[in-house]
């Protein structure tokens, strides 16, 4: 081992390129393959997420059972969220911290590069084994994203004790990933890159790191639990044994809560970097943004019990969860006003990263206004468990944070491959995400409010309509997303040569670096004024 | 259905849905006001905080799209200088934060309305199993399963789809109009959830724990709930059917119930002094 280190160390000076084949991948501890790899694992998983919910789509398309039978329909909803959610929409901010984050603050890697390996390799192994609960006997997890006890404990199939190992890797990957976002920031700032110059996206990841650290070890804790329930005879969750399922609710949205704006909240820096880019004009209210974020992560721990409004909370329970609620709006407020007023007066171009940045502002307000509402307790009474609750929350995740990552593709593509995207098709998958996106999941508002609940494989009559054009926007949504795999692919092997900054308003280090990007950069730091 | 289903997507399609085929079909876009006094206070603060919602997002928009067409760079917008501003960041602060206090105020009067469940006149056990309701009318000792009777072959297609389409039962869950009826929600098995939007009232049914709702229904006819909450693969298929009924055909239906379980002795208060009692509290 030190022989090789001696070795290492000897021609550390000289440039030298990645290793060659499969052990490059499979050994690397570089930021950017790393960071890379994330990506084309978290596509991976949005498609294969993205099949599931054309499954889910299809069989709501009308009323009556056609495609699949309800058992198997719930696997096909539990499956989508839990896929989505850890194997989408998280590695893929992951994926970009890895990327961007050392070129954002002038570092040469992230701080821990081995482990990093390790975390992103983990997660090939946790959604195998995820996976293959559909192939088993029982069939896979059916007990929704949310797995509920004690559906999921006394009734769930026999796979569940997979789902459990399963999310404790993806748990442990997590944990080690915010830790080495964390090092990195903290100890890996170029000189001069003070903590209040950093871009707003190392900022959203300083926080939703500490964030992931503090809740995913409940997740893992609610899990192993449930592990015990299921095979070691407790019964933490299991009434008749003296156990609680209501604090499984708890223990969940603890951790579920926080875990919701560790999806949006890298997408917040990504935008605040886009629009000032694309409006060639400085962010407006820099320091309040870092504030309201820090505000919103705080108050993400008080507010757990809003998705529990109907469970028998006592009455002084439901009144302080409401409130709390109601006030993230302020600061969530304060950030949707600050890129608006940096649009304002600014001279703006609209690059398909600006039109999905765009976008994200627009209809994640809509998802947060709605939001609002179901802050409201006794009218979430009839929201809760509705379309309008799923309505809401994929406005929040699709043109949030999926909308945010993909701003982020398409800004940072050319710095990635050297060679510009075309934009011609880029904005048709825009347009075409953009209209499938709303045809799918505004009409939601509509059915849920008239009164058809979540998770239903079949429906009465009267929501036939809005379902049948949310399942056309679906689909539209969904065959969309295989021209990103072509425009990426195509990108990748050549197209108009991008110089270091394409992008003319845009601002930090990572545009300093000839494109495409060196195998290591900023070895010797950057001076930041 | 299916012809008129078709025709809805290839509307959709089209982006144009003309007035006729609006007419003739459902297309239910808001919270029913529903029939007793907690769903329409709901339905009246849902309102006034949707218009809000919706002024607001006017604003926004209207501010966002005047950015968008006014500095373009292709128009030659030069972008101006400026990135702060800490009066407007306190106004942008201060005001939502005044119409959030705006909001909660009727929010918390309606919720404390909501948990006062005393002075019930009658008491309703409602007990959710995998996957129908249990109904338990518990001073009369009445107590019923309420099957779905939505036959296999609609669902599959084989049949044509009636009317309430997975909203009929076997057994109705019977009320008197104008009476508070208190309702002790629990489960059997997993959790469920006792809907009927009507009434406003969403009640988790968890097993181990009585949960308390309440509702007085102003006018006698049929409600239909649904399950809300995931309980295994009949989820969707667990509905809910209330009769309501006037006070005396209520009435009636009770002492013919007593009649049929307990035998004639107890209808003629021999030792039914205790649901005799009930009956009579109420007219």
């Amino acid at each position: 081992m030190s022989a090789v280190t001696d070795t290492h160390a000897a021609d550390h000076h000289d440039a030298h390129g990645p290793a060659k084949g499969f052990t490059r991948w499979l050994f690397t501890t570089n930021h950017k393959d790393i960071g890379a790899m994330y990506l084309i694992f978290s596509f991976a998983m949005f498609l294969l997420g993205g099949a599931m919910a054309m499954v889910i789509r299809a069989e709501l398309f009308q009323p009556g059972m056609q495609m699949v039978e309800p058992a198997f329909f719930n696997q096909m909803t539990t499956m989508h969220g839990l896929i989505m959610v850890f194997g989408a929409v998280m590695p893929a901010f992951v994926g970009l911290a890895n990327y961007m984050i050392p070129l954002m603050i002038g570092a040469p890697d992230m701080a821990l590069p081995r482990m990093n390996n390790w975390s992103f390799w983990l997660l090939p192994a946790a959604f195998l084994l995820l996976v293959s609960t559909l192939f088993m006997e029982g069939g896979a997890p059916n007990f929704g994203w949310t797995f509920y006890a004690p559906l999921s404990t006394e009734y769930g199939p026999p796979s569940t004790t997979y789902f459990i190992f399963a999310v404790h890797i993806m748990g442990i990957s997590s944990i080690m990933g915010a830790i080495n976002v964390i090092a990195t920031i903290i100890n890996l700032r170029a000189p001069g890159m003070t903590l209040m110059k950093m871009p707003l996206f190392v900022w959203t990841w300083l926080i939703t790191a500490f964030l992931l650290i503090a809740v995913m070890p409940v997740l893992a804790g609610v899990v192993t639990m449930m592990l015990m329930d299921i095979h070691f005879g407790t019964s933490f969750f299991n009434a008749a044994g003296g156990g609680d399922p209501v604090l499984f609710q708890h223990l969940f949205w603890f951790f579920g809560h926080p875990e919701v704006y560790i999806m949006i909240l890298p997408a917040f820096g990504i935008v605040s970097a886009i629009i000032p880019a694309f409006s060639r004009k400085r962010l407006f209210g820099y320091t309040s943004m870092v504030y309201a974020t820090g505000a919103i992560a705080v108050l993400s721990f008080f507010v757990w019990a809003h998705h529990m409004f109907v469970v028998g909370l006592p009455l002084q329970a439901e009144l302080f969860f409401m409130y709390a609620t109601m006030i993230i709006a302020v600061p969530t407020g304060v950030k949707i006003f600050n890129w608006i007023s940096t649009m304002f007066r600014g001279s703006l171009s609209f690059e398909t990263p600006m039109l999905f940045a765009v976008a994200f502002v627009i209809l994640f307000t809509v998802g947060g206004l709605s939001g609002v509402m179901l802050a409201i307790a006794p009218a979430d009474f009839q929201y809760h468990d509705t379309y309008f609750v799923v309505a809401h929350f994929h406005y929040v995740l699709v043109p949030g944070a999926i909308f945010g990552i993909f701003a982020a593709v398409y800004y940072w593509l050319p710095k990635w491959t050297g060679h510009m995207y075309n934009e011609m098709l880029g904005k048709t998958h825009f347009w075409m995400s953009f209209i499938g996106m709303n045809l799918a999941f505004f009409p939601m508002h509509f059915v849920g409010l008239a009164g058809m609940p979540r998770r239903y494989a079949d429906y009465p009559l009267q929501f036939a309509n809005f379902n049948m054009i949310s399942s056309i926007g679906a689909f539209m949504f969904g065959v969309t997303q295989l021209l990103l795999l072509y425009i990426v692919i195509k990108t990748i092997r050549g197209g108009k040569k991008a110089p270091a900054k394409p992008w003319d308003g845009a601002e930090g280090l990572e545009w300093d670096l000839p494109s495409p990007l060196p195998y290591h950069t900023f070895a010797k730091p950057p001076t930041v004024q | 259905m299916s012809v008129q289903a078709l025709r809805t997507g290839a509307l959709a399609v089209a982006g144009l849905a003309p007035a006729s085929a609006i007419a003739e079909s459902e297309w239910g876009v808001n919270l029913p006001y529903g029939v007793t006094p907690i769903s329409q206070s709901i339905y009246d603060i849902h309102m006034v905080v949707f218009w809000i919602c919706v002024a607001i997002g006017v604003g926004v928009f209207l501010a966002m799209f005047w950015s968008i067409f006014a500095y373009r760079k292709s128009k030659g917008a030069k972008a101006a200088h400026f990135h702060e501003n800490t009066t407007v960041e306190v106004i942008w602060t201060v005001v939502p934060l005044l119409i959030l206090i705006g909001m909660a105020v009727p929010a918390t009067q309606t919720l404390v309305k909501m948990y006062d469940t005393s002075d019930a006149e009658l008491d309703v056990k409602i007990t959710g199993y995998q996957w129908r309701w249990r109904y338990e009318y518990i001073e009369e000792e009445i107590d019923f399963f309420s099957n779905p009777t939505t036959p296999t072959a609609q669902r599959t297609g084989a049949s044509e789809k009636g009317p309430n389409y997975l909203m009929e039962v076997d057994n109705h869950l019977v009320l008197p109009a104008n009476r508070k009826v208190r309702f002790l929600i629990t489960a059997n098995d997993v959790i469920h959830s006792w809907w009927v939007n009507d009434f406003g009232v969403k009640q988790d049914a968890i097993p181990g724990f009585v949960n308390e709702a309440w509702a007085i229904v102003k006018e006698p006819g049929i409600y239909r709930g649904l399950c809300a909450e995931l309980c295994g693969q009949g989820h969707a298929f667990m509905p809910i059917v209330v009769e309501v009924l006037p006070e005396d055909e209520y009435d009636e239906w009770m002492a013919e119930q007593i009649r049929e379980t307990h035998g004639d002795s107890a209808a003629e208060g021999d030792d039914g002094e205790v649901p005799v009692a009930t009956l009579n509290q109420g007219n």
